[in-house]
């Protein structure tokens, strides 16, 4: 217990100085060690005993992600270190590798300044690495390279000491390579990895020994040395005199940002306020006096202390009883417990100073992604960008009626705690809709609703989410108000690939100033007029005013927009989510009394009208696809290949190495359901496999009636194709 | 009219049942309606109502089928505006279609008679009194000196979280104002809301007067009109924020914003509705 509290005591001093903190990432493809790496280092630092360690894998903290042995969740640890003479606080995230959870990725990365991206030398950089190495830098996030399971190089492929080092080179190239072609600017600002400097460490988290040159220099142990130990089967040794977590942590600690440096380069890119004012200045300083600043990156249930909001405190102090508002909402809410975390557990303390990663419970508005501050008006956070979106459905029924309510909130939980999931009620049908990012996805999130929420629901077979667009322009289309007394007239159009880039990668905002949109619009070719006349975006889709002094339209638009909202939500097609289409309002016609053009007049006719133009202008549904990469001995080609094909799957790549070949190639989601087990027979379990989101594309001519009827049959829509005439009378 | 109407009944040859008549019903209860109105409503085939842009408050569904010795056909927003198939039944039956107050004062309705004309069924009106002339009535201002009426609708919270308060009627109320023209100020009846009050409206405008930063209407007098038509209505002139928390009773409600007053309609005011003494001493001036 002695040696507990001393350690809460040297936890809570450390934050108070964050010269001496380090918030990082452990970044990797998954399989390559993630978790054995966290919790070695957590055993190493003495925060969990070694026992635990290995055995546990205490990071994956869900019985889930035990039994599956993925890590599900991103998981928040802290831990201690010393490091010449100086103790330092190493917060610590793990996150998951599957591509199902990469909305986890991208949170986690909010919150840290570095990250260790850690690669099987066996393996070599996956497309995950490929992914997450690209978050990090997109978040201003400086990398290190951890290069694991070098044993399986020396037991395993047997190579000598000389090719170890060939191989072990040559992986460090390919990194550097990737880090170059991402961004340039911040690889020649020194973001690469380099041996001789210290930037890359080696080493076997399983077996707790690692190697850098530093630590070569420190501990007189060459390359030879560990060759040696390996071969002879003596890793213990090694593992005594090369120690995991003083080879990583060292690393960390020299080569990797405090708050105080990282803050001041990450400002600007994940915050698009004015940096010359008080709040952008204590950002960048990460001021302890100044007002709060807060980034909620994860959202859990905690069974004794309720929702437990864990995030980035950027600046001033958060403490007890405070007051502080949450983006997007117009109450206060007040902050009940703050801590931080020691080791795996999270413990109370008065206060947190900026640049730390803060646990918080009492704010009962949050969500993840919601920025938490005691500045009036502050400009919230940059939204944090999913490098994919919702592509598969399930309907989720509670099992029994009495449930329901139970269920209601346990949904509503859910979403709150991963952003990426998004649950909708179908007003028709009464059934309660889950859309994620893969199956997996919808799998795991189901489990964890009948194992921890305790409600036992069924769920339907995943179905997927297409999105509708249009190929050509209509207009301008007439929308009618029901009284016919107001008249709008809609003009559509697909929007520029360019600008649909631009708003998905959070270039193009309504939350960024209007001149600045402006001009982004401008650059990417829309015209002047267009530009101004934005009124909305709303997913990939826009609505255009370009009307000029038309008397009471201004407290009309909201209707329309109303309108507007209900149609790129769910198109006139098949009630599918829409993208990439141009609403445009050339005219309207008013009553002039405002009871005349209530919510009831105006709604509908902006939506049917918008419905309307859609159907002329040849709407159509875009199936979303999935990148697939399967890796597999050359007998097995044949299955794989197969399976492909099978799928309308296109082959886009073929590399060999050995006797092992990397297959890339894209395959709509719609066909990979029940992949896993497929691809396993096909290849008599000899291949890996690994999918990440691709895009939407068109949905074949030849598919179009067949998708569209069952998807609005199973909406319970009529199912012939509707007409323009559906929506407006001649 | 007239013509296209005679028109239309030769088009439809022989039957020269078919028909559609407006009947305006009154202010207040089920004898409200005119003697012709009631001789239309019992040689009608079918009887069809819509009271939800204004309301017999003194009466009931009940009691007007007594009254007329047969059921009443009660139609939503919906058949109204977005699908009125109840007309079709004119072009073979003799039906009537009943609204408080006087008929096609409401926007909606010449909609209806336009539908008709359009499938060749003739149409009728039969008037009966209306709340424009009973304002003039009962408070004593004079009906040539208004301007354009209009209608404070309920604030509409839109499924985007963002909250609506239409300025149209204070504009029209201080472009009224600015020409000497009073206002006659409908209030919202919704389905949900309910009746909006004199209360409600009054403190609407003051917010969006507060909003514009200009207090055009803050200080200005106002006219409320409770129950017109009944044998109990309530009528209360004074300046608006003496008003703000006047009990004007059950509804209906309705509001008068007047402007400049003629020194007939002053003393009118003082007698009809209570209005300040010290309203005489500006004519006197
Ligand atoms: N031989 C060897 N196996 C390792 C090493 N590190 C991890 N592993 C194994 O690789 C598998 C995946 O490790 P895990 O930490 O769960 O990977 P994660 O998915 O990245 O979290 C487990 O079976 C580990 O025991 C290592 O250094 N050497
Ligand atoms: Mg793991």
């Amino acid at each position: 217990m002695g040696r507990r509290k001393k350690m809460v005591e040297r936890v809570k001093t450390l934050m108070k100085n964050p010269e001496n903190v380090r918030n990082i990432g452990i970044v990797a493809h998954i399989d390559h060690g993630k978790t054995t790496l966290s919790d070695n280092l957590l055993a190493g630092a003495g925060m969990i005993s070694n026992e635990l360690a290995g055995k546990q894998l205490f990071m994956d903290s869900d019985e889930e992600e035990q039994e599956r042995g993925i890590t599900i969740d991103s998981s928040n640890v802290s831990m201690v270190h010393e490091y010449d003479d100086n103790e330092y606080l190493i917060n610590l995230i793990d996150t998951p590798g599957h591509v199902d959870f990469g909305g986890d990725v991208t949170r986690a990365m909010r919150a840290v300044d570095g990250a260790v991206v850690v690669i099987d030398a066996v393996e070599g950089t996956m497309p995950q690495t490929e992914t997450v190495l690209r978050q990090a830098l997109k978040e201003h996030v400086k990398p290190v390279l951890f290069i694991n399971k070098v044993d399986r190089l020396i037991n395993e492929l047997q190579v000598d000491s000389q090719e170890m080092q060939i191989r072990l080179g040559k992986l460090i190239d390919h990194v550097n390579k990737l880090i170059k072609g991402m961004n340039e600017e911040k690889y020649k600002a020194g973001w690469k990895v380099d041996a001789s400097e210290g930037t890359v460490a080696f080493g076997s988290a399983l077996y707790n020994w690692a190697i850098s040159v530093p630590m070569m220099k420190k501990t007189q142990i060459s390359f030879n040395d560990v060759y040696e130990y390996c071969k002879q089967e003596d890793m213990k040794t090694l593992a005594e005199k090369c120690p995991l977590h003083e080879a990583v942590n060292d690393m960390v600690i020299y080569f990797l940002p405090s708050p105080i440096d990282a803050q001041e380069g990450r400002v600007n890119t994940i915050w698009h306020g004015d940096v010359s004012t008080e709040i952008g200045h204590a950002m960048m300083k990460a001021d302890a006096s100044a007002p709060i600043a807060f980034m909620v990156t994860d959202i859990s249930m905690d069974p004794h202390a309720g929702e437990v909001a864990t995030g980035r405190l950027f600046s001033g102090t958060l403490s007890r009883g405070m007051e502080v508002s949450v983006s997007g909402t117009a109450q206060k809410n007040r902050i009940q417990q703050v801590g931080v975390f020691m080791g795996p557990e999270r413990i109370e303390v008065e206060n947190i100073p900026a640049g730390n990663i803060a646990a918080v419970t009492g704010l009962k508005d949050a969500v993840v992604g919601s920025t938490v501050t005691t500045m009036e008006g502050m400009t919230p956070f940059e939204s944090i960008r999913h490098a994919s979106e919702p592509v598969v459905t399930v309907a989720v029924e509670a099992k029994h009626m009495r449930d329901l309510p139970k269920l209601v909130e346990v949904l509503r939980q859910v979403s709150k705690e991963d952003p990426t999931l998004k649950i909708t009620l179908d007003e028709e049908t009464g059934e309660h809709l889950m859309a994620g990012m893969g199956e997996l996805h919808l799998e795991v999130i189901a489990h964890r609703i009948r194992r921890d929420k305790g409600v036992e629901i069924s769920t339907t077979p995943p179905i997927v989410v297409y999105r509708e667009t249009i190929q050509g322009t209509a207009g301008p289309v007439e929308g009618k108000s029901p009284n016919r007394h107001n008249r709008f007239y809609i003009e559509v159009e697909p929007l520029d690939k360019e600008i649909v880039a631009a708003i998905k990668e959070g270039e193009i905002s309504m939350d960024m100033p209007e001149l600045e949109r402006r001009e982004k619009l401008m650059e990417k070719g829309m015209s002047k007029e267009e530009a101004k006349g934005i009124t909305e975006i709303h997913e990939s889709n826009i609505f255009i005013d370009v009307t000029k002094g038309i008397q009471h339209l201004n407290e009309t638009m909201e209707l329309i927009l109303e309108g507007f909202e209900e149609v790129m939500k769910g198109g006139p097609l098949s009630r599918e989510p829409c993208m990439g289409v141009k609403v445009r309002l050339v005219d309207a016609k008013l009553h002039e009394d405002a009871i005349h053009r209530g919510p009831a007049q105006v709604i509908p006719a902006s939506r049917q009208a918008i419905q309307a133009a859609m159907l002329m202008a040849n709407d159509t549904l875009m199936e979303p696809y999935q990148k697939l990469f399967i890796q597999v001995p050359q007998e097995q080609m044949g299955g794989a290949t197969k399976e492909i094909q099978g799928r309308r799957g296109i082959i886009l790549d073929m590399v060999s190495e050995g006797d092992m070949t990397t297959i890339s190639s894209k395959v709509p989601v719609a066909e990979m359901f029940g992949f896993a087990g497929d691809i396993r027979s096909a290849t008599e379990g000899r291949s890996m496999w690994s999918t990440e989101f691709l895009g939407f594309e068109p949905l074949p001519a030849s598919l179009i009636n067949e998708i569209v009827s069952s998807i609005r049959e199973r909406k319970g829509l009529k199912k012939d194709l509707p007409q323009p005439s559906d929506f407006i009378s001649a | 009219m007239y013509k296209l109407d005679s028109k239309a009944l030769i088009a439809i040859g022989m039957n020269s049942s078919a028909m559609l008549t407006f009947v305006g019903l009154g202010l207040f209860d089920e004898k409200d309606i005119s003697v012709k109105g009631l001789e239309a409503i019992k040689n009608a085939d079918e009887v069809y109502a819509e009271f939800y842009t204004s309301k017999l408050v003194g009466s009931t569904i009940d009691k007007m089928e007594e009254l007329y010795g047969k059921p009443v056909n009660l139609l939503t927003r919906e058949d109204v505006e977005i699908n009125p198939k109840w007309i079709e039944r004119g072009k073979n039956k003799n039906i009537v279609f009943l609204t408080g107050g006087d008929t096609m004062v409401s926007t909606t309705h010449i909609d209806l008679r336009l539908r008709a004309i359009d499938m060749n069924i003739p149409t009728k009106l039969i008037h009966a009194s209306s709340i424009v002339s009973a304002v003039c009535g009962l408070s004593g201002l004079q009906n040539y000196r208004f301007g354009k009426s209009t209608t404070i609708p309920y604030p509409y919270l839109s499924s985007r979280g963002n909250k609506i308060v239409s300025h149209t009627p204070h504009e029209t109320i201080c472009s009224n104002l600015k020409m000497g023209l009073h206002t006659l100020v409908f209030l919202d009846i919704d389905m949900e809301k309910g009746y909006m009050t004199i209360n409600e409206a009054l403190k609407i405008l003051l917010e969006i007067d507060l909003i514009k930063d200009r207090n055009q209407i803050s200080d200005s007098l106002v006219l409320g009109i409770a129950r017109a038509g009944s044998d109990n209505p309530t009528i209360k002139c004074d300046y608006l924020k003496s008003l703000l928390d006047a009990d004007f009773g059950e509804p209906l409600h309705i509001l008068v914003v007047p402007a400049n007053l003629h020194f007939i309609e002053t003393e009118s005011l003082i007698k009809l509705a209570n209005a300040p003494q010290s309203l005489m001493d500006l004519v006197n001036d």
